[in-house]
């Protein structure tokens, strides 16, 4: 069959099975967006690139399928940079389609022209350039191959104006036999000695700790990691981006560990004596002062990318492999080793009771208020309201670090959030892109004042398209994590983190054709909720007006380990308690 | 980190395609490593290139250079040929001064001793081709750098591991 490029891309894009795309047209795209009616996709036009990126971003960790964008050359390429780079990091898969100027002006600064392989090419698992159509299938298909295998990722294909008009041969069946990548092989199965070595290593440690990483949702390894905690007794942790691989209540959850962990974890893995990590990569975040992580422990690191093992911390026991291939197998292994020791769960019980006592001693904890709205009970008032049950998105800052505290996520992929990059302006557009590909949900995004301004734009691509996400504003006029950074660590020099001049936020959302509410006393908050989760045609955002001066905590100051937190004062003293 | 640091010559095959050279050599500028010699061509199979490349770095370093580098979707495969027994060879081209006749002589007997080359002649310089391991290289141009160096060019140097990794040479295996 005889297509142009631009047909030959869109069939290509139907037999990967993509049905909704994010995008915004321009100069070298025009073929595509010529032929884009015809198809059976749907294109959801953003405001600006780096929303159509986030979106994708946001679709694709909710649905676990690819996620895909399409941008015009020059301008339209760079704003999907940030997209493309949050994305990346958090090994999320997405296939971004990049115009550019017709190859025989390649490299001739011609109107709208960027280097955009050379610019994305850090950030990003592969780029590719398709200089002739002939190879335009068959990048395509590379293209989604590579993003969603091995450890998941961002691929950008780049495609000249000529090269989407010109005709080749296009063949169906062709397209659909497997993919030949001779270079690429990800190893996907565990060695079988190593992960015997690590069953026995589990069954005979008196504090092991689970150490969940992103990777173990990913993969699909959620149910196999919590089973792996109750046959074995092992208390469990996990990082922002593994969060919802644990239910929020499960006994043996001790929360997140790190920065702003909870106490429980990070003094479970500070006097662990076996540390499970699981598709984690020991990021700075989490291990605080990298030499006394877990100082005691050995370390069974179980991850698809050898090249995180042994990176930051050692592994005793490494093993490359899909977490869920992997624990498909050490599962049963566990299983047999503890069966065989008789005196197992007495030594076990100890180390439980131990993290448990830990867990009381020092929960989370906020100065409740009836006067002022505290951040942190907006959090669990959404959690309430949705029961639980709300996908929700994030952006960056404090906000982020509560919601990762107080909302108790109940399924995997229910956490949408820019944990390696901190990308503030991901939630709304993300939130957009989730909702996309879980409509049955409702899809929450808790924002910042700051946050929130750095992408409102695409409020009006949810109005556009009916696409009825909620946003929680958590206003406190301050680009607050900054502030509380200046107050701790620079001597309460607040420098460039007022926010004082802003907009309207109600109005500003009714301007733009979703409903505008505001809670400014803590009787209000459930009321607004409730509100808001009534409205289902539209993009609901509610301001809230949060104490301004609220800080986040434990926190782990930079450079410190893990056991030297700064905890909440607990309502006894006004000076902030120190840890052992 | 172990500090044990020296060079490393790592090997690399490569899909010989567009951005593949760029993508390794970004890769040790986003992370901070420093290449010291860089050498690229193509293999037996025209559409695979080899890349030789010395970086200077400790265990952890190098071990993680090699592991990032494995990592990128055109690589094949990574060898650090370090402490394997290889050829290894460099080229060099460097043009000295010899305004005198002694000056002449003395540049003869040292191309005679390394075996090297004489390639170009003016009437106050000799341009010397010398092919051989890092250290010949460097020990010949220790010897001729009192003479004045005009100009010089260096391959980096290129490797292969042996065909016998060590029995008939009279050396107890290791495996």
């Amino acid at each position: 069959m005889k297509l142009s490029g631009a047909e030959i891309l869109l069939k290509a894009l139907e037999l990967e099975g993509v049905e909704k795309i994010f995008g915004y047209p321009g100069g070298a795209v025009l073929d595509i967006y010529d032929r884009l009616p015809f198809a059976p996709i749907k294109h959801y036009l953003t405001r600006h690139e780096q929303g159509a990126a986030h979106a994708a971003d946001g679709y694709a960790r909710v649905t676990g399928k690819v996620g895909v964008c399409f941008a015009t050359s020059g301008p339209g390429a760079t704003n999907l940079v940030t997209g493309l780079a949050t994305a990346q990091i958090d090994s999320v898969p997405v296939v971004a389609f990049t115009g550019n100027v017709p190859t025989f002006m390649i490299g001739n600064d011609a109107f709208q022209e960027v280097d955009t392989v050379g610019i994305t090419r850090p950030i990003t698992k592969h780029n590719f350039l398709v200089k002739d159509v002939k190879d335009l299938a068959d990048t395509v298909k590379k293209a989604f191959h590579i993003a969603r295998t091995g450890r998941p990722g961002v691929v950008l294909v780049d495609l000249p104006k000529d090269v989407t008009r010109e005709i080749a041969d296009f063949f169906e069946e062709e397209y659909k036999t497997p993919v030949q990548i001779r270079s690429y092989k990800p190893v996907l199965k565990g060695h079988p000695g190593q992960i015997k070595k690590a069953a026995k290593a589990i069954a005979s440690a008196e504090r092991p700790v689970l150490y969940i990483g992103g990777g173990t949702v990913s993969s699909g390894a959620s149910d196999l990691v919590v089973k792996l905690a109750e046959v074995a007794n092992i208390p469990m942790t996990a990082t922002l981006m593994g969060l919802t691989a644990v239910p929020g209540n499960h006994p043996f959850f001790l929360g997140m560990l790190g920065m702003h962990g909870t106490y429980a974890a990070n003094m479970a893995v500070q006097e662990s004596d076996l540390l499970i990590a699981v598709g984690a990569r020991f990021d700075d975040r989490v291990t605080g002062r990298l030499k006394d992580f877990a100082p005691n422990a050995k370390v069974i690191h179980i991850d698809i990318d050898s090249a995180e093992i042994g990176k930051n911390r050692a592994a005793d026991i490494p093993i490359v492999g899909d977490a869920k291939l992997v624990l498909e197998e050490l599962l049963p292994e566990v299983e047999r080793q503890v069966a065989k020791n008789r005196e197992f769960y007495n030594v076990r019980q100890k180390w439980i009771m131990k993290v448990k006592s830990w867990a009381e001693r020092y929960p989370l904890w906020y100065e409740p208020s009836d006067r002022v709205i505290k951040p942190q009970f907006v959090i669990q008032k959404i959690w309430e309201v949705t029961k639980g049950e709300a996908i929700i998105t994030t952006d960056v800052g404090q906000h982020q670090m509560w919601t990762a505290q107080y909302y108790k996520f109940r399924y995997p992929r229910q956490l949408v959030t820019s944990g390696g990059l901190g990308t503030m302006g991901f939630g709304v557009p993300a939130a957009i892109g989730a909702k996309v590909g879980r409509p049955d949900k409702t899809v929450f995004c808790i924002s910042g004042d700051g946050s929130f301004q750095m992408n409102m734009q695409e409020i009006v691509t949810a109005v556009h398209h009916n696409i009825p996400i909620k946003v929680a504003i958590i206003n406190n006029n301050f680009l607050g994590m900054v502030r509380q950074w200046q107050g701790i660590f620079y001597d309460k020099n607040y420098s460039q983190v007022h926010l004082d001049v802003q907009p309207d936020f109600v109005k500003l959302v009714e301007a733009m054709g979703g409903v505008g509410l505001r809670a400014e006393r803590p009787a209000e908050v459930e009321k607004v909720l409730k509100e808001a989760m009534a409205i289902n045609d539209r993009p609901v955002v509610i301001d809230f007006i949060v104490d301004r001066e609220e800080d986040v905590f434990p926190m782990v100051p930079p450079g410190g380990a893990l056991n030297e937190m700064i905890l909440p004062s607990y309502g006894k003293e006004k000076a902030k308690k120190k840890a052992v | 980190m172990d500090g044990h640091y020296r060079k490393h010559i790592i090997s690399v095959l490569v899909e010989n395609q567009p951005g593949a050279l760029a993508r390794i050599i970004e890769l040790f500028s986003a992370r901070g490593y420093n290449i010291e010699s860089l050498n690229v061509g193509h293999t037996e199979d025209p559409t695979i290139s080899r890349i030789t490349m010395v970086a200077k770095g400790d265990e952890h370093t190098i071990e993680q250079i090699v592991k990032q580098l494995r990592r990128l979707i055109d690589v094949f495969k990574v060898r650090d040929l370090t402490d394997k027994k290889k050829l290894d060879r460099e080229l060099l081209i460097v043009r000295v001064n010899v305004e005198t006749p002694e000056k002449k002589d003395e540049v003869k007997r040292l191309v005679d001793i390394f075996g090297a080359q004489i390639v170009d002649v003016s009437h106050d310089t000799y341009t010397v081709e010398l092919t051989g391991d890092e250290e010949q290289v460097d020990a010949f141009l220790e010897l001729i750098k009192p003479l004045g160096i005009r100009e010089m060019a260096r391959t980096g140097r290129v490797a292969m591991v042996r065909a016998l990794q060590g029995e008939t040479f009279g050396e107890e295996s290791k495996h």
